[in-house]
């Protein structure tokens, strides 16, 4: 039915698509006025795939049309998500589609300049980018910038600041990227699987896009799905789909399952029964207050325990803040001791109360987005596990652990 | 002209002196960092809005023209 479009000819091997290959599959580039690429794009109603969701033909509008003279777009590769594979699996595998993309955008908006930044772990992307950048002939310079890794790193402005400054931190804005950037130019930020996504739109048309998903949620996305199922990895599929269908895409769950966690350690936890209800559509994920984010998954299975889980992911959040911030370095060392404490049936059960009232009040109070997507979590954690809050109180929780990733890159395995 | 009250975070280092100042618009949270709840500053509070923004030792409290 329409799919696979972005991972349209990917084989079952392990090397990027080469050229030649990647033509055949999706036809030449073609090469394409500003305004009309922006109007596709626009029709489309394309957004961003790093987690912000914002619409993209308003950014390159508004790149396209700030102040000054040179402009430039950045590939953001970071992929800090410790569960997400999809930015790897674009840019190891499929280089050419997102460079195909970076390409269209430099136009659109007028840039001479393409950086892309990737981690400097991502061996293999960094090894196909350079592969691929070396083969095809562009108008703009294209620059690969590997960087350290960190939760926080990914973020827009902690992206211009690193390739400003060597400084991998989140800067307080405004001013934003699009008005002042990378060398204070204008600069376009975008996913690598934006850019793929565009570049198939520049081919094929807004209509061909919409002829997949629905109306408010139109085309394909790619989710990483893990956890408590049989073939984790890298999907992509149509908005639309029932959840149901997207966990059996994975080969579905591996043990009867207790909780989703839908859009990554920025998202929520929903619990199954409901989960398993809704469609990837973001009018049904925002019924139960969650965002697709980054298109991350991971199913919690019943053997495991959610909130030691949680634990564990806000003890990781908290250490990965930037340490700019007194609301996130202090609210989410609290937080996290405190839900640590209350998962082992150490604090009291009305010390809950606490924890919700911390979380409310750390939201929105840094320069980035970090508290507000760490206490977005913690409060879902706590509300989806009060059935466990209660029972730790009185007996030990013997839970296997699960092993939600924290720390370092999920290793994901088959990816299609 | 309307005006709104904005903390930048990572300026910010917990003096205190805004929730003392100006106790109207701003308390502090359980480590001395200031919040928000109403970031418009009515007008009768604006002088003393504008003594809290001059007041902060790290400049971190900004006193903006409400563009909206």
């Amino acid at each position: 039915m329409g799919l696979p479009r972005l991972l349209a000819g990917l084989d079952r091997g392990r090397g990027p698509m080469t050229l030649a290959h990647h033509e055949r599959v999706h036809g030449p580039l073609p090469r394409l006025a500003s305004w009309r690429l922006i109007e596709m794009v626009a029709g489309s109603g394309l957004r961003g795939r790093g987690g912000a969701d914002f619409p993209t033909a308003r950014k390159l509008h508004a790149v396209a049309s700030a102040r000054g003279r040179d402009r430039a777009v950045v590939v953001n590769g970071s992929e800090t998500e410790p569960a997400s594979g999809k930015d790897r699996l674009l840019l190891s595998r499929l280089p050419h589609l997102v460079l195909d993309g970076a390409a269209l955008a430099a136009d659109a908006v007028g840039a001479q300049e393409v950086i892309i930044k990737v981690s400097e772990r991502a061996a293999d992307s960094i090894r196909s980018l350079e592969g691929a950048v070396a083969v095809r002939d562009e108008r703009a310079s294209i620059q690969l910038v590997c960087a350290p890794d960190g939760y926080v790193a990914g973020e827009e402005s902690a992206v211009i600041h690193y390739l400003n400054t060597g400084q991998q931190t989140p800067t307080f804005v405004p001013p934003r990227p699009f008005e002042r950037g990378y060398r204070r130019r204008p600069t376009l930020v975008q996913n690598p699987e934006t850019l793929a996504q565009l570049a198939l739109i520049a081919r094929h048309g807004a209509r061909w896009f919409r002829e997949l998903g629905t109306a408010p949620d139109p085309g394909s996305a790619l989710v990483t799905i893990s956890g408590a199922i049989d073939a984790p990895g890298v999907y992509e599929l149509a908005f639309g789909t029932p959840m149901r269908d997207l966990l059996d895409a994975a080969g579905g769950a591996s043990e009867p399952l207790r909780a989703l966690l839908v859009g990554g350690y920025f998202g929520t936890w929903v619990d199954a029964t409901t989960a398993l209800e809704l469609r990837l559509a973001r009018e049904d994920l925002r019924s139960v207050g969650c965002a697709l984010g980054s298109g991350v998954l991971i199913a919690l299975g019943q053997s495991a325990c959610g909130l030691h889980e949680s634990a564990r992911v806000i003890d990781y959040l908290a250490l990965e803040s930037a340490g700019q911030c007194g609301p996130c370095v202090h609210g989410l060392r609290a937080l996290a001791d405190l839900v640590a404490d209350l998962a082992d049936g150490v604090a009291h059960i009305g010390e809950r109360d606490r924890a919700l009232r911390w979380a409310a009040e750390v939201r929105g109070r840094g320069a980035c987005h970090h508290p507000s997507g760490a206490t977005r979590f913690i409060e879902s954690a706590l509300h989806v596990f009060s059935p466990e809050l209660e029972t730790h109180q009185h007996s030990r929780c013997r839970a296997r652990p699960a092993g939600l990733p924290v720390g370092s890159r999920a290793l994901l395995g088959a990816s299609r | 002209m309307s005006h709104r009250l904005r903390v930048n975070p990572i300026a910010c280092e917990a003096h205190g002196l805004c929730g003392e100042l100006l106790p109207e618009l701003i308390r502090l949270d359980d480590w001395g960092y200031p919040i928000l709840d109403e970031s418009r500053v009515p007008s009768d509070l604006r002088e003393l809005a504008r003594k809290a923004a001059d007041a902060c030792p790290t400049l971190a409290l900004l006193l903006e023209d409400d563009r909206d």
